[in-house]
């Protein structure tokens, strides 16, 4: 254990802290949408927390990042402005987009966070275009494109592959491998349910982890990333994992056949963010006390953004073909 | 006669077709769960099996192309998308493909395709969940697009869409899924190239389709008790678009309101105000008058739906002023 942790431990708090903001953001989303103070879908993040936050723990602002319609945990990893996104789901002016996207049109530019499409496999091959802005610029920039395995059943996604592979693009695919695409199990749709065996024809640097664990997400994306950095081409990354509420909304949804009690109650006792902060304490990285001030600390940081929300405005409708061009 | 829902409906008539033609196979994204695609599918899993009903992986180009390779080997399938904004992916096999082989190919070379396309607006869902594409489709030749207004229709013209021998893109609005209208339970088909004058009047010609005919019917009734009395027009099929009731109706009427559920520029008002001037100008009373959403991708905020989307109070004032 004292292994990994010799890594970095201040990298790990950060890695916990951005989780837990994950955790609570996404919890208090929940809440506002069964509250129906939102009208706005949502996507949410809850279970998969630990791979946004430790793929982006060491990526830069200049670095790139592209989401998919389940955005807010890859949006807040990367640094996002916590305000701005609460009022985008919100859908008000004062939203990353000003009420034109709501919480699968998300952006922060400032961060590097690019733009997030609820078009499966949308944003893939739009990411691949920023890598290869980055290699052409030549400054070490890396381009990161998160997806979920159903997006690996669009064709999309193996032409972006092949290209950034034949053009040595400083690109990491990010598969998060939660094995279902809405209601469909992995095994319903692919011939091969790991995405990393099934794209290693393809000559690329691949590598499987357990989404769950953030030293082993940590470790792996870090090579990945530097192999990018010194130009020596692009990484997919297969990380499975779990998510815990419904494809879209607040609930659980256990009601509609597809998935088993059981099977989303071990996930649950997987929980990411008890695994990292218990390891955290047990190596004595940080006390209990610590832990709980840390919380506390989120918390009223997202409660912040709740109440920056509801304070922002409505956008005006006088104003609604703004932004149609630039 | 009994109600029922727009929605039962559509599922009647693939129960109906279903049954009668081995021939037809469904295929699309959740197919086989009412997440995607409501009532309308009820009963078909089970009574069909996986192997007529088959739910697919994200993949609407190539399942696009599968479909077509099956309408051209014997089958006749029907491919739904649970929202127009899928279709994208696809566009390339419906529009390369689909639509121009047979031409290509000599004359004998059907596709008896049906494509269900769902219009899912409003609910804050912004611009790639709430597209109204139809007007695409309505230009590419060798497609038939067809957009039922009420349940009689919605039952009646997929089973003839299901029987032509061309891919016929079929548009349904989410939001008529639970309006009723009287049905017959037995097999019928609605022809695909018939306007319906769904009222008769005098003093203005209201031409719709689709959720706006539900609009624009609340509006004919308001405009009822200020005494304007309304030809109102239900397009039913948009490709090929029957220019001769609505010709008809003009020489009536001499005015023209034409409200349409897609953008402005290019869209399916521009098409009927044109064939309404090239060929029935010596009518007109006024200018033709549309209303379309404004060219512009759907915004999030409700505040801005509600700007973005025309309704019956829209059409009720324009009516006005043209009646003026
Ligand atoms: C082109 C397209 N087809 C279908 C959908 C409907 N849809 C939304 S999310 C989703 C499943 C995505 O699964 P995955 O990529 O594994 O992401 P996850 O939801 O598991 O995060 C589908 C089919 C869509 N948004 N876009």
């Amino acid at each position: 254990m004292n292994e990994k942790l010799n890594l970095k431990e201040s990298t790990f708090i950060s890695i916990l802290k951005s989780m837990i903001r994950i955790r609570f953001f996404e919890e208090n989303v929940a809440e506002i949408a069964k509250r129906q103070e939102i009208q706005c879908p949502v996507h949410l993040y809850i279970g998969q927390e630990a791979i946004a936050s430790s793929i982006c723990a060491d990526l830069r602002n200049s670095d790139y990042v592209y989401s998919t319609h389940r955005s807010h945990g890859h949006y807040l990893a990367k640094g996002g402005d916590v305000n701005k996104i609460m009022a985008e789901i919100y859908c008000r002016e004062e939203g990353c987009s000003r009420g034109r996207g709501g919480s699968m049109h998300v952006i922060d530019r400032n961060v590097g966070f690019m733009l997030s499409s609820p078009i499966v496999g949308g944003s893939i091959s739009i990411a691949v275009g920023s890598a290869l802005a980055a290699k052409m610029k030549n400054k070490g920039q890396v381009s990161v494109a998160f997806f979920g395995d159903g997006a690996t059943d669009e064709g999309v996604f193996y032409e972006s592959l092949n290209f950034a592979i034949v053009n040595k693009l400083p690109m990491i695919f990010v598969c998060e491998n939660n094995s279902f695409s809405t209601h469909l199990p992995d095994f319903l749709r692919q011939s091969n349910t790991s995405v990393s065996e099934r794209v290693k024809g393809f000559n690329i640097n691949v590598d499987k982890v357990d989404g769950n664990n953030p030293f082993e997400i940590y470790k792996s994306v870090g090579k990945m990333i530097e192999k990018a950095r010194n130009n020596e081409g692009p990484s997919l990354i297969e990380c499975t994992t779990y998510r815990w509420l419904s494809h879209v909304g607040y609930w659980q949804d256990l009601d509609i056949g597809y998935r088993k009690k059981v099977d989303v109650e071990q996930w649950m006792n997987r929980c990411p963010i008890k695994f990292l902060a218990n390891e955290l304490i047990q190596n004595e990285v940080i006390t209990q006390d610590e832990f709980i001030k840390l919380e506390e600390e989120i918390k009223n940081q997202i409660n912040n953004a709740v109440i920056f929300a509801k304070n922002s405005s409505s956008p005006d409708p006088i104003f609604i073909m703004e932004g149609l061009y630039n | 006669m009994k109600k029922i829902k727009y929605s039962a409906a559509i599922n009647q008539a693939q129960h109906l077709v279903m049954d009668k033609y081995e021939s037809v196979i469904q295929i699309g994204v959740g197919i086989n769960t009412p997440w995607y695609v409501g009532q309308t599918m009820n009963g078909l899993l089970n009574r069909y099996g996986e192997e007529r009903m088959i739910d697919t992986p994200v993949s609407e180009n190539a399942t696009t192309g599968i479909a077509i390779g099956a309408a051209l080997s014997g089958y006749r399938p029907i491919l739904t998308f649970p929202r127009m904004d899928f279709m994208y992916y696809a566009m390339d096999q419906i529009c390369n493909h689909a639509a121009s082989l047979n031409y290509s190919l000599g004359g004998n070379s059907p596709v008896p395709l049906v494509i269900r396309a769902i219009i899912n607006r409003k609910g804050e869902q912004a611009a790639q969940h709430s597209q109204a594409i139809h007007a695409l489709f309505m230009h590419i030749p060798g497609l038939k697009v067809v957009m039922p207004s009420n349940a009689y229709d919605a039952k009646g013209m997929l089973i003839a869409a299901v029987e032509d021998n061309n891919p016929v893109i079929y548009i349904e609005d989410r939001e008529l899924y639970e309006f009723e209208s009287e049905v017959p339970e037995d097999y019928y088909t609605v022809s695909l190239d018939k306007a319906n004058v769904e009222l008769e009047g005098n003093d203005l010609t209201i031409v719709s389709s689709s959720y706006m005919m539900h609009q624009c019917r609340i509006a004919v009734k308001a405009l009822a008790e200020k005494k304007i009395s309304v030809d109102l027009i239900d397009l039913r099929s948009i490709k090929p678009i029957d220019s001769e009731t609505i010709l008809n109706s003009i020489r009536k009427t001499g005015k023209l309101l034409v409200v349409d559920g897609g953008w402005l520029t290019g869209g399916v008002a521009a098409e009927i105000i044109s064939i309404v001037v090239t060929q029935g100008m010596q009518y007109l009373k006024s200018n033709p008058v549309r209303i379309t959403l404004p060219d512009l991708p759907a915004p999030a905020s409700f505040v801005l739906e509600n700007a973005y989307y025309p309704d019956n109070t829209k059409i009720f004032q324009s009516a006005i002023s043209l009646c003026l």
